[in-house]
Parts: structure tokens; sequence; C-alpha cells
């Protein structure tokens, strides 16, 4: 039984050399390249070492599912197949965590709703199982543009849940997630997000590492939990689980076991600030005007600021990377001194502004808006527009220009 | 983040929170923490070595990782936990101490309920500790999942000191808790053990 540091410098069959993580995200000759999103997760995939990748169709995440088979056929995964359906899916990846493999799926929208019961079970079994999610609408009537409501429930599975801005950020964070999610104290599923199409379908530019580097393999020894042990918990669910039993004793144990996934995405800090470079990146917090986002909603933010600025309106910028773990302290550190939180988001509940709410003091200094969804872009003047309607400026309506 | 938050010996709530949702984090190689204070590891051996030494019943809890011998590293640290076990043996006072080895086999939960007097099961931990009256021990070779429940069980209602000797990152809901466990460190805190002897007061 080889521990991972014994695989670095060693060479896998398709001749990539396994190398330090750390090395090949900092150090590492980086190439420009131009690519889609979906492109680009089979390119983070093919230098993440996995041991297996599950696949199910639905719009926008199929491209990268079809991609990642390609890698299959290529040898650079160990094992891919398409699962009978969502639910399937997730059911097989945890079934091939509990046995020790490095697993990676992807799901989009209502594809993620369906296989919800999967995720508390893979966080409370601590199965470091990685999927990628591609938002989209999940509600009736049918849409497969972009929506990020999605992600609002994935925030209360137990998993580590990320909002990627751009194909960079995914690229990067693929890899550094199995960095994160397989440390011992931490063994979390990850559930990483990017606003479906906005990042899978439009191309861009991204540094990717050598190819011919990749992640060490998992160490299944290094689990918090004993690898498929048909005997104990969470595995034996069918014979004395703590659910069935009626005393006190079972109730306090299955409370402990949901507080440690908890504490779990807490320890999951202090590795994620180190490889990510904190939870949240800032621009000029000392603005009065602040606006905080996740995912696509970013760029569109940096592109509001700029037309403000023309106007002689400074606003600060906060881009939330981590939404489990919560970047609590920092962004109450980041908006003390603002006059107005703006929160623009692509769903129509809200999720962040909820919890930049429950977050910051003084909280009706949070605007939550502009909000838009089931599919519509958020145009950067629109976000301009409603901080300027914010200060009192008159302006008008984007609607009435077209 | 910022906490005024101690892990101390309970008993401390219904349901307490674990340590680390109240701002504890871990200690990095080389280092320990004590009570959720981050310490040099020595200063963690000697508060152990104390914690041990002035306890009526100081009891190591070895789990399935130590108790199996499936790897050289794995019968290599047995046979620390046994030398730290008879070390501990040998120091305290027989007529007012009583130094005890109860395994954790395994993680399975037992109804109606297991026998107290020969393991400790996670699940209910604190059957064990109160039985025995347990008020120092030391888990070594549970697995950090099942080890953090037990410790916080143990923490929520019984007034034992909890020592952890982790072979990871080290466990925030232990009272003290050592990381990157080896043989070589458990003979370190026997040895801190003789060390002390005879200079730590027993329990009245």
């Amino acid at each position: 039984m080889a521990t991972q540091d014994s695989f670095i410098g060693q060479k896998n069959k398709k001749d990539q050399v396994y190398t330090d993580p750390w090395k090949m995200m900092h150090e590492a000759e980086r190439t420009p390249s131009f690519f889609t999103g979906s492109e680009i997760i089979k390119e983070a995939v093919r230098r993440a070492s996995c041991d297996l990748m599950i696949a199910y169709p639905i719009t926008p995440q199929s491209e990268a599912a079809a991609l990642c088979g390609e890698l299959f056929a290529e040898g650079y995964i160990g094992d891919y197949f398409r699962g009978e359906s969502e639910f399937a899916v997730m059911s097989q990846c945890a079934g091939a965590a509990f046995g020790g493999a490095r697993v990676f799926t992807t799901t989009a929208g209502p594809g993620t709703m369906r296989a919800m019961e999967n995720f508390p079970m893979w966080a409370g079994a601590r199965l470091p199982i990685q999927m990628i999610v591609t938002c989209r609408g999940i509600n009736s009537p049918l849409s497969i543009q972009p929506d990020t409501l999605e992600i609002s429930y994935l925030m209360q599975t137990g998993m580590l849940v990320w909002h990627a801005e751009t194909a960079q950020d995914f690229y990067d964070w693929i890899l550094m997630g199995y960095m994160v999610s397989e440390e011992p104290d931490v063994h979390l599923p990850l559930a990483l997000c990017c606003d479906g199409f906005f990042v899978t379908h439009t191309k861009d530019m991204v540094d990717l590492t050598p190819v011919d580097m990749c992640l060490p393999p998992y160490d299944p020894y290094r689990s918090p939990v004993p690898c498929m042990d048909m005997e104990c918990p969470p595995v034996r669910m069918m014979r004395d689980p703590f659910v069935m039993k009626s005393n006190y004793i079972s109730y306090a144990t299955h409370a402990s076991w949901q507080q440690e996934v908890w504490a779990a995405i807490e320890r999951s800090r202090k590795h994620t600030i180190r490889w990510m470079n904190g939870l949240i990146d800032t621009e000029n917090t000392d603005a009065d005007i602040i606006i905080v986002a996740s995912g696509t909603a970013v760029s569109q933010s940096r592109e509001a600021i700029a037309i403000l600025e023309d106007e002689g309106i400074r606003v600060g910028l906060l881009k939330v990377k981590t939404l489990r773990p919560w970047p609590g302290e920092e962004i109450q550190e980041a908006t003390k001194n603002a006059k107005h939180i703006v929160i623009p988001e692509f769903n129509v509940t809200g999720w962040l502004a909820r919890e930049v709410k429950a977050t910051v003091t003084n909280n009706e200094r949070v605007h939550a808006g502009p909000h838009v969804c089931g599919g519509m872009t958020m145009p950067p003047e629109i976000i301009a527009s409603e901080i300027q309607t914010l200060l009192g400026i008159k302006t008008a309506t984007l609607a009435a220009r077209g | 983040m910022t906490t005024s938050y101690k892990v101390m010996p309970g008993p401390e709530h219904y349901l307490p929170p674990s340590a680390s949702s109240m701002g504890i984090r871990l200690p990095d190689p080389g280092q320990a923490h004590i009570h959720g204070t981050i310490v040099p590891e020595e200063e963690a051996m000697e508060q152990a070595a104390r914690q041990f030494l002035s306890a009526k019943v100081p009891t190591i809890f070895p789990g399935p990782l130590v108790l199996w011998a499936w790897n050289e590293k794995a019968a290599k640290k047995a046979k620390a936990v046994r030398y730290l076990y008879e070390t501990i043996k040998e120091s305290v006072d027989p007529k007012k101490q009583q130094a005890m080895l109860i395994p954790m086999p395994d993680y399975r939960p037992k109804y109606p309920k297991i026998n107290p007097e020969v393991e400790i099961n996670p699940n209910h931990p604190n059957l064990t500790i109160w039985h025995n009256k347990i008020d120092a021990c030391m888990f070594v070779g549970v697995h950090c999942h099942q080890a953090n429940l037990s410790l916080k069980i143990i923490r929520g209602g019984t007034n034992c000191y909890t020592v952890a000797m982790c072979a990871q990152a080290g466990h925030e809901d232990a009272m003290l808790s050592f990381r990157d466990a080896t043989a070589e460190k458990i003979e370190r805190l026997a040895d801190w053990v003789k060390k002390l002897k005879g200079s730590v007061a027993p329990p009245e």
C-alpha cells in the first residue's frame, strides 16, 4: 500500500508524471489555450488521475460528459460509463468512492434535483466525490438556460460548494478541489458549480498546466472512515442503523454525526484559503458601494463598475468563490465600511443576498438585486442602473431602450 | 476566526457544538493543541503526561487502526501503545489510581448495549467512561470521523479529559490533540510520563 507521496515522479500509463500538486498548480509553466468551458473540464480531468467518471446526458453538461468519454477512450480515466438516470449516477459514484476510487461526475438543473437524495448521503459517508454542476433552470415550464437556483439546495447538503466565474477558475478549481476535499480532516464531496452555457459554451483563454503532469492518485487509507466496511456505519444502513432505534443514544449519535460533517466543512477553510488564495477576491473595498457576487454575475459586475466609473461613481467588488465554506468573516471585514451592498444574482429567490444579510451587521445596507432568471442575461447596464437608482439618480430602464 | 471558545472537560451540553464550528482550528505539522490553543508539540506532550499521572483512571482507547496488524507501521504503533500503557501503569500510585487499556475494536452500533468493561463504542462512548469512572483518556488508532463523534459525545456528557493521538491532522473535539502520530511519538509521550513520574500529585 503506497502513500500518495511515493507516486511523485513516477509515470502513469499515459506517460504523465505524477507531480507534487502544489508545484503543478503554482510553479509549472502554463500554456495559454483557447477553449470552451466544457473543453476545459476535459483538460482538467485529463490531469486529475480520476479512477472513474459516470455520465448521464443533461444540458448543458452533456458535452463535458461526452468529452470525458473521449478521455476514457484515450486511456486517461480508469473507467467510464453511462448511468440509468442522475439518481443512478450519483448512487454509482457513491459505490465507487466507498471502494476507494477518485470519482468525477457532472450534472445540471433538473438532474441535480433528481439526484438530490444522494448528496447528503455522500457528505454523511465522507466521500470526496467531485461533481461539476453547470447550473440551469429547474422549474416548469422547462428551461435549459442558465439559472443558479439549484445552488441554494446544494448549500444545505453538507457538501463543499464552490462557484466558478470563468473557465480559468474551473480549470484550476477542479484540480485544487480534489486536493482540498481529499484532506483527511475534510474528506467531503465537492459541488463545483458554474453558470451553464455562459461558462460551458463560450470560449475563453485559459492557462493550462503541462499535459504531461498529473495529480498523484487518491489515497483511500487517509479517509476518516474505513474504506468499504460493510459492517459499520455509514455502509451498514439496514441493520442496526441509528434511525431504526428509538433511544437518546441513537439520536445523539446521529446528531453528532451531522455536526461532524459540518465541522469538516469548517476545516476545509484552512486548505481552501491556501490553495485558492482566499475564499473571496476583492477590489476597491474602501468604496461606499460594494457589489457582492458569485459566478458570472461577477464578470457582469466588473463591466457595470467600469460604466459607473465613467460617470464618476466608484464601486468596489467582492467575488465570493466558496459558498460552503461560507466566507462570513471575510465578507464582514470587506464590507464593514460600505454604505450600500448590492447583490446581483441569476436566480429568482436571491439566495446569495439572504446569506449576506445573515452575515453582515446593519443589514439594511444589503440591496438584493438586480435579479434575472430563466436564462435571461444580466446586462451590466441593469446593475449600473440599479446602483444609480439606489443613489437617487434617475435612469431610463434598459427595457425601454429596446 | 477569532473565538473565545475553549475545549474543556464537560459535561458541556445536551448537544455540545463541534469545536470546529466554534472556531477552533487544527494544528500544523510540529504543533498540537491544548483546549483549542495551538502549542508546540513538546508542550502538549508534557501536559498529556501530567493528565495521565494526575487521573484516577487514566485510560488508553486503541482503535482498529492499531488493533489489527494490517501493515508494519500498525504493528509497530501497537507495541508503542502497549509500552505507553505499561509506563503509565508503572508510574501511577496503585492505591489511588488504576491505568486501563480498553479497545474500540470496531464502530458497529451494538444493541441493546455494549459491555463497558471490555470495550468502548463510538456511538455511546460515555457508557464505558461512566462505568469505569474514567477521568482521562487517549484515543489512538481510531478513524478520524469516529474519533470526532466519540470525543464530542464524551465532552457533552462526561467530565473526562480527552487526548487524541491522531495519525492525520488532529482533533479539535479533544481537549488535547497531537497530529501525524507515529510509534516514535507515542514512545516519546511514554518517556514524558517516565520523566514526570513522582513529580505530579496523584488524585485525592
